[in-house]
């Protein structure tokens, strides 16, 4: 079997140098399962450079999502360390932004009030909320704008489609401008042509914030799409089997996906997750 | 009448047109089978000594209201604290959910002959007796209604670093109203079954005390006015909370 060598496969030397804004220090997880401890992930040791948009790919049960919630701060790395900026991350960092599948809004919020909820939690936007409510609207409209949802602002969570939700979703896990978005299989429930024009629409939002994406997913295509690093993950007890650079120019569009360079890094992912 | 039915207008109209019904068929039956208003008053009967008897009526019915409100208030407050503590604490949940289960399989008639001879035969047995019946529904809406924040909702916020405190604010209370509003609809009847059950067994004035007077003098007309201000007023309380209801949450569908 011969491998396609797109990138090196040395998991610890990053090229780029500068000071990463994440890094995986020999983190592991284990969880109890009748009576004794069964490891989940065995060891994950990588870096994430400022703005760089990195996603995590595997088997279900590779404990892809742990990783998230270990980033966030949510449930800190039991075994090894995630430190943000050379800090090991032991409680909810704050400058997050989180969506997940199911795009949870408040029901008695529209959308424009679900969208600038960050703003009314974090500093420092927190403490000057009312006074600069004015500024922080413009804000939240020009997020939706982006999404295509200008004209909804004022509707309640169960007057928009799913798709619409996960786009409002998007816009407020950004709005604060957060240095880390972290996106748990956000477009797992939309249908193939919604799911499409959500990465064009995420790329747009993530590239007027320029922060670090994490984005953890079951779809290789949107991996490819969206990322400037896959992470391939093993199966049980996981670790990075496979790290692959997409070096696509950036804004990416529907057609690059038809391109042989795409098809070319989603042909060698797939052979690394079937072979393993 | 499929176009009626999807009016407005028809949730009032049918219920309205069945209550007539009801007292027309009933007021038939009297007359038909002759039966005497000491077994079963017609409701023209019935009506008579509501005219009759209104002064009568009317300051024991106020003395039920009066008691029912302020035992119902109670626990309000009670039960809504008392939710929240459960809902928020795990150890909250295992000491006292067991607890106030088991205490509410308790049959509350069997406890006013208690209240009574702590507290005499009057309001206080009642109100206490309205408390009892009416807090439990509450407080476990209460938990429910925390209990079912979408976890990820929760760690949106956490991740953000908001407080506790916050938290709730943003989520936990608006995300529990409706449960405690169904809740309410529930505990305001089950006050008023606490009141009079406690007015019929031990106490000196209110509308169960009059039921029970009434039927002793078998002036069962009296009785059956009695229990018809006693459902008006049980259907007015709960429209009074269905309006506030649809004021404050809504949202809610």
């Amino acid at each position: 079997m011969v491998q396609p060598r797109i990138d090196s496969m040395s998991i610890d030397s990053d090229i780029q140098g500068g000071e990463p804004l994440l890094e995986f220090d020999k983190v592991g997880l284990e969880y109890p399962f009748e009576g004794s401890m069964r490891r989940i992930i065995q060891e994950v040791s990588l870096s994430i450079q400022p703005g760089e948009f990195v996603s995590f790919v595997g088997p279900s049960g590779c404990g892809k999502t742990s990783i998230l919630r270990m980033v966030s701060g949510l449930s800190p790395a039991p075994i090894g360390e995630i430190r943000y900026r050379g800090t090991p991350i032991k409680k909810p960092l704050r400058n997050t932004g989180i969506a997940f599948q199911n795009p949870v809004m408040l029901p008695w919020r529209n959308t424009i009030d679900n969208v600038m909820l960050p703003l009314e939690i974090v500093e420092p936007y927190k403490k000057d909320f009312r006074q600069r409510k004015g500024e922080y609207v413009r804000m939240a409209q020009d997020l939706l704008a982006t999404v295509r949802l200008q004209d909804f602002q004022k509707q309640y969570p169960w007057q928009l489609s799913g798709g619409m939700r996960q786009r409002a979703s998007l816009c407020r896990s950004l709005i604060h401008s957060p240095e880390i978005l972290l996106l748990d299989e956000p477009f797992g429930a939309l249908d193939a042509f919604t799911r499409e024009e959500m990465w064009g629409m995420l790329q747009n939002l993530w590239m007027r914030v320029k922060c670090v994406g994490i984005l953890i997913t079951h779809d290789l295509r949107e991996a490819v799409f969206l990322s400037d690093t896959v992470y391939v993950m093993g199966p049980r007890p996981s670790s990075i089997i496979y790290k692959v650079k997409i070096e696509l120019p950036r804004p990416r569009t529907l057609e690059m996906e038809l391109s042989d360079e795409f098809n070319h890094y989603f042909a060698s992912i797939r052979q690394h997750i079937h072979h393993n | 009448m499929e176009k009626f039915l999807k009016t407005k207008s028809a949730a009032f109209v049918l219920p309205f047109v069945a209550t007539v019904l009801l007292f027309v068929l009933w007021e038939l039956a009297v007359i038909i089978f002759r039966i005497p208003p000491f077994n079963l008053p017609a409701p023209t009967n019935v009506l008579n000594a509501l005219i009759n008897f209104a002064p009568q009526l009317t300051v024991n019915a106020l003395r039920t209201l009066w008691t029912t409100m302020l035992g119902f208030v109670i626990a309000v407050v009670v039960g809504v604290v008392l939710g929240f503590v459960i809902g928020y604490s795990k150890a909250a949940y295992l000491t006292l959910y067991p607890l106030l289960v088991a205490f509410n399989t308790i049959p509350k008639a069997a406890l006013v002959p208690l209240l009574a001879i702590w507290f005499g035969a009057n309001e206080i047995p009642a109100t206490l007796t309205a408390f009892l019946l009416a807090f439990f529904p509450i407080a476990v809406n209460v938990a429910l209604g925390l209990d079912t924040v979408e976890p990820e909702m929760k760690d949106v916020l956490t991740a953000l670093g908001a407080s506790q405190v916050e938290t709730f604010q943003k989520v936990g209370w608006p995300h529990t109203l409706p449960y405690i509003f169904a809740s309410l609809k529930i505990a305001a009847s089950f006050a008023f079954i606490g009141t009079v059950i406690s007015e019929s067994v031990a106490s000196n004035a209110g509308l169960g005390f009059l039921i029970v007077q009434a039927t002793a003098d078998f002036n069962v007309p009296l009785a059956f006015a009695a229990l018809l201000i006693l459902a008006l007023m049980g259907v007015l309380l709960y429209c009074f909370f269905i309006l506030v209801e649809k004021k404050v949450i809504y949202w809610a569908r």
